[in-house]
């Protein structure tokens, strides 16, 4: 909206708006959003400072290098990068104002993250299988705060693009859905973002520690 | 009935978790009882619960939510205050062999509750209840960014409050102190729900705190009218920016800490134990890297506060508006660099100690540099000693002593003598009361007249400001006493008799207090009575400078029939100088967002979960995270949340003022 706020020709000073339009709906959404996430990043901010400080404080249990299998998270891995740049396209059939294929992309996002998912509680159920259960160590409390955190953020996401796929079908790629869909977009690329952390510190420099 | 039975059914709620072997429980549950069924029926027999529901619980009107969140803050300040006296009167009898009145187990729920509930329920309602109701008037907005999200954040907000106030009466609150450090506040040395009430107490309502901040960020930066730069927003605009900047920084961090005290009590995880390789200290960092930034979300509103009543009083532009940015700014980065100085004795060393003592020197650099210019405002002005000035005032003496026994704290080696000590009480105190209590009763008796078209009584404020100024310094000098001799906070009884003259001091002290806030409460009583004596319809009675002042008392529902554009910071002292005549003309329908319950319905949803969680009704729980999760989805259906105003009903709005505005001439 650009408006005159100086005086106008005649040197009368412009007080108020007399056509105005109210702000497009959504007008906030996008900063909103973002805000938000910034908070979401501030708590595995705190989460990965508290692996930090007690990540290695195993109480004579077992250690990264006795539990992490890297093969199979890097496997998990892919499937949530894999779900990241699937959902790219459908974020791009989504400018195409294509429906059909907005769907089928998110439904393949959908099942990259599912996959993702069951591997960490495949993962989980070995672990404690094995007796290396939260309650063993600070470290493992640890672990599985940090990493079940960002799971169960994984699932609501997954929960979210349900939802979405639902609504998208029963109204079609209007603009609220548009916006929507961009909200769930920009979550999972920051949950992807988190994993990356998460794979680096937790998973490979474990390995190393 | 088999006990698995009840235990499935009840969790660990038995009829033995009521206290009914407390009288003095019994007691204020029956006072409390009859209260709350008088005002029911009197609220069923004027049939006011479909009104209030209609027009108030469901409204996502920012100025509505604005006033229920003081509402709030006034009802649990009647709470937290009531907890004071019980200790104030408990430490000037406990000597000499007597015990009090009082035993620790009830004793020690009650330093906590108070604690708990003056900053979490009260301080955090009154200041962001005033936030919500001046900002988006200050800067020509017809709403929040998010009108829905700020009505569900308020209900959050009084979910918590009620899992608080149930443990009065069902169970029991923490006996930790109000920051329930571990590991006294693990499962082991706190098995009952009385921790459990606080976690969930404040999950809940931070939820809403956290929610309430993104919203007022958003509608600060992108709901601004046209003309109003970053450098011509109202200062107490700016310092609501930077408070609701560090509750967005700030509470996740107490999410987190409080999600990781539940784990280790819930499920057995070692955070915060003593052995297994939990560290308790991780705890008390965590919580105070919240706890920090927390005493400058209440402070920093205050402050504007202050700025804006000065200059109106004074007749004056604001002396160093540039200034006065800058240092909310500074000390909004600050806030977080000082977070170890609540314990240098935890032992990380002689640098580590150095570098957090110094940075909290350094905020008082900031904080001088607004207090000087607050001095220059007034320096040469026309100065109204009116009720928020006088508030002003009182906190501009009070707030320099307290922040000088701050700078005191500040230094480890003097800290080590006076860590956890009366001293320590007496200068938070201090800077609360000083800071943010009287901040939030200039504001209210500021903006009050805004709100509801009348002024508040002059009268009875005055009564309630003195009995409330002298009422604190008797408190609190005391403490300061006592502190310097050595006592410890938080202690029950007393061996050395000659401490206790200091004790009765403080309790007589805290006496006046109480009866400041009954003379507040009667002044809102007098000023009701009087309103049509004590009406304002110009909409501006303090002959003011911000645009808040533009529109009619009460505002109506849209704000500003047109929206305001702006040229000056003081924008409307700017239009009265320059002759601005307000438009009798072309009015529009006027687009605004509809009410709903899905706010009030999802909060209590929420309560019931804590609720659940607290006891260990498991059902509960997880019924009502289901029903909370069906609901808030459910409301994403729902694609129509506007409506216009229509034109006619903006003309009538708009007439009706104008005549009232010809009647005042």
């Amino acid at each position: 909206m650009t408006v005159a706020v100086n005086p106008t020709q005649t040197g009368e000073p412009v007080f108020y708006l007399a056509d105005e339009h109210p702000h497009p709906e959504g007008y906030s959404t996008s900063l909103g959003f973002w805000i938000y996430l910034m908070s979401d990043c501030l708590i595995f901010a705190i989460l990965f400072a508290t692996f930090g400080v007690l990540g290695g404080n195993y109480a004579a249990g077992p250690a990264p290098k006795d539990l992490f299998e890297l093969p199979l998270v890097a496997v998990n891995t892919s499937m949530l990068l894999l779900s990241s740049i699937t959902y790219g396209f459908a974020m791009l059939t989504m400018q195409q104002n294509k429906i059909a294929q907005t769907q089928m992309w998110l439904a393949i996002t959908g099942l990259f993250g599912l996959a993702f998912i069951g591997i960490e509680l495949s993962e989980f159920a070995h672990m404690i299988h094995e007796g290396a259960t939260p309650q063993r160590s600070a470290f493992l409390s640890a672990f599985f705060t940090l990493v079940g955190t960002h799971g169960l953020h994984v699932s609501c996401g997954l929960i979210w693009l349900v939802t979405l796929m639902v609504q998208v079908q029963k109204f079609g790629l209007i603009e609220a859905n548009r916006r929507r869909l961009m909200c769930l977009s920009m979550f999972w690329h920051f949950l992807d973002v988190v994993w990356i952390g998460v794979f680096t510190f937790v998973y490979l420099l474990g390995v190393l520690r | 009935m088999s006990p698995d039975f009840l235990k499935l059914i009840f969790g660990r709620l038995t009829i033995e978790s009521l206290p009914l072997h407390e009288p003095i429980v019994v007691g204020t549950f029956a006072v409390v009882a009859t209260g709350g069924l008088v005002m029911f029926a009197g609220l069923t027999y004027f049939r006011l619960w479909s009104y209030l529901w209609r027009e108030w619980f469901t409204s996502v009107d920012h100025k509505r939510i604005g006033i229920m969140y003081m509402i709030l803050g006034i009802v649990m300040l009647l709470r937290g205050f009531a907890d004071a006296l019980m200790m104030r009167l408990q430490q000037a009898l406990a000597f000499g062999g007597s015990e009090g009145y009082l035993n620790s187990h009830h004793y020690d729920q009650v330093f906590t509750a108070h604690g708990v509930i003056m900053i979490f329920f009260v301080a955090m309602p009154l200041v962001t209840g005033l936030m919500n109701f001046v900002v988006p008037l200050q800067i020509g907005a017809r709403d929040v960014s998010f009108p829905f999200l700020n009505n569900f954040s308020f209900w959050m907000t009084v979910g918590g409050a009620v899992l608080v106030m149930a443990s009065l009466f069902i169970g029991e609150f923490a006996r930790t102190g109000w920051l329930a450090y571990p590991p006294l506040s693990n499962i082991g040395y706190s098995p009952d729900v009385g921790v459990d009430y606080y976690i969930w107490g404040l999950q809940v309502a931070g939820v809403g705190t956290t929610l309430s901040g993104i919203n007022l960020i958003c509608t600060i930066v992108k709901l601004r009218c046209p003309g109003m730069t970053m450098m011509k927003m109202p200062v107490f605009t700016w310092t609501s920016l930077c408070t609701n900047v560090l509750i967005v920084a700030s509470f996740p961090v107490l999410t987190v800490v409080l999600a990781l005290l539940s784990l280790d009590r819930y499920v057995g995880t070692n955070f915060f134990t003593n052995d297994f390789g939990g560290s308790p200290m991780m705890y008390v960092n965590l919580i105070w890297i919240w706890g920090h930034p927390e005493v400058y979300i209440l402070v920093l509103p205050a402050f504007g506060i202050f700025s804006e009543v000065t200059s109106t009083f004074s007749g004056k532009r604001l002396f160093g508006y540039t200034s006065m940015v800058y240092a909310t700014v500074v000390i909004t980065i600050l806030s977080y660099l000082v977070w170890l100085h609540h314990f240098f004795t935890m032992g990380s060393g002689a640098s580590v100690n150095s570098f957090f003592g110094i940075t909290t020197m350094i905020i008082s650099i900031p904080t001088g540099a607004k207090m000087f210019n607050w001095l220059f405002t007034m320096y040469r002005g026309r100065i109204r000693y009116e009720l928020p000035m006088l508030w002003t005032i009182a906190f501009m003496l009070t707030f320099v002593l307290g922040g000088m026994t701050g700078v005191l704290l500040a230094v480890p080696p003097a800290d080590f003598v006076l860590h956890n000590s009366l001293f320590l009480i007496a200068h938070f105190h201090n800077v609360i009361i000083g800071g943010v209590v009287f901040g939030a009763f200039a504001g209210i008796n500021y903006w009050f007249p805004k709100a509801f078209g009348f002024k508040l009584d002059p009268f009875w404020g005055k009564l309630s400001f003195w009995f409330w100024v002298t009422g604190f310094y008797l408190a609190f000098m005391p403490l300061y006493v006592l502190g310097l001799m050595g006592v410890t906070r938080r202690l029950r009884v007393f061996d050395d008799p000659s401490l206790q003259i200091w004790f009765v001091i403080a309790g007589i002290g805290a006496f006046l207090v109480f009866l400041g806030i009954l003379s507040m409460l009667m002044q809102f009583a007098v000023s009701f009575l009087r309103r049509e004596q004590l009406k304002d319809v110009t909409g501006d009675p303090w002959d003011a400078r911000t645009l808040e002042w533009a529109t009619s008392s009460p505002p109506p529902d849209y704000n500003f029939a047109f929206t305001p554009v702006v040229h000056d910071n003081d924008a409307w002292w700017d239009m009265k100088r320059r002759g601005y005549l307000r438009p009798l003309t072309g009015f529009k329908p006027i687009h605004m967002p509809s009410s709903t319950g899905t706010g009030i319905i999802l909060a209590g949803f929420a309560t019931a979960m804590g609720f659940g969680l607290i006891w260990y009704i498991w059902w509960l729980a997880a019924a009502s995270f289901i029903a909370m999760l069906a609901v808030g989805i459910g409301h994403t259906f729902n694609y129509h949340r506007d409506f216009d105003i229509s034109a006619d009903d903006v003309i009538r709005a708009e007439d009706a003022r104008t005549k009232l505005l010809a009647g005042a001439k």
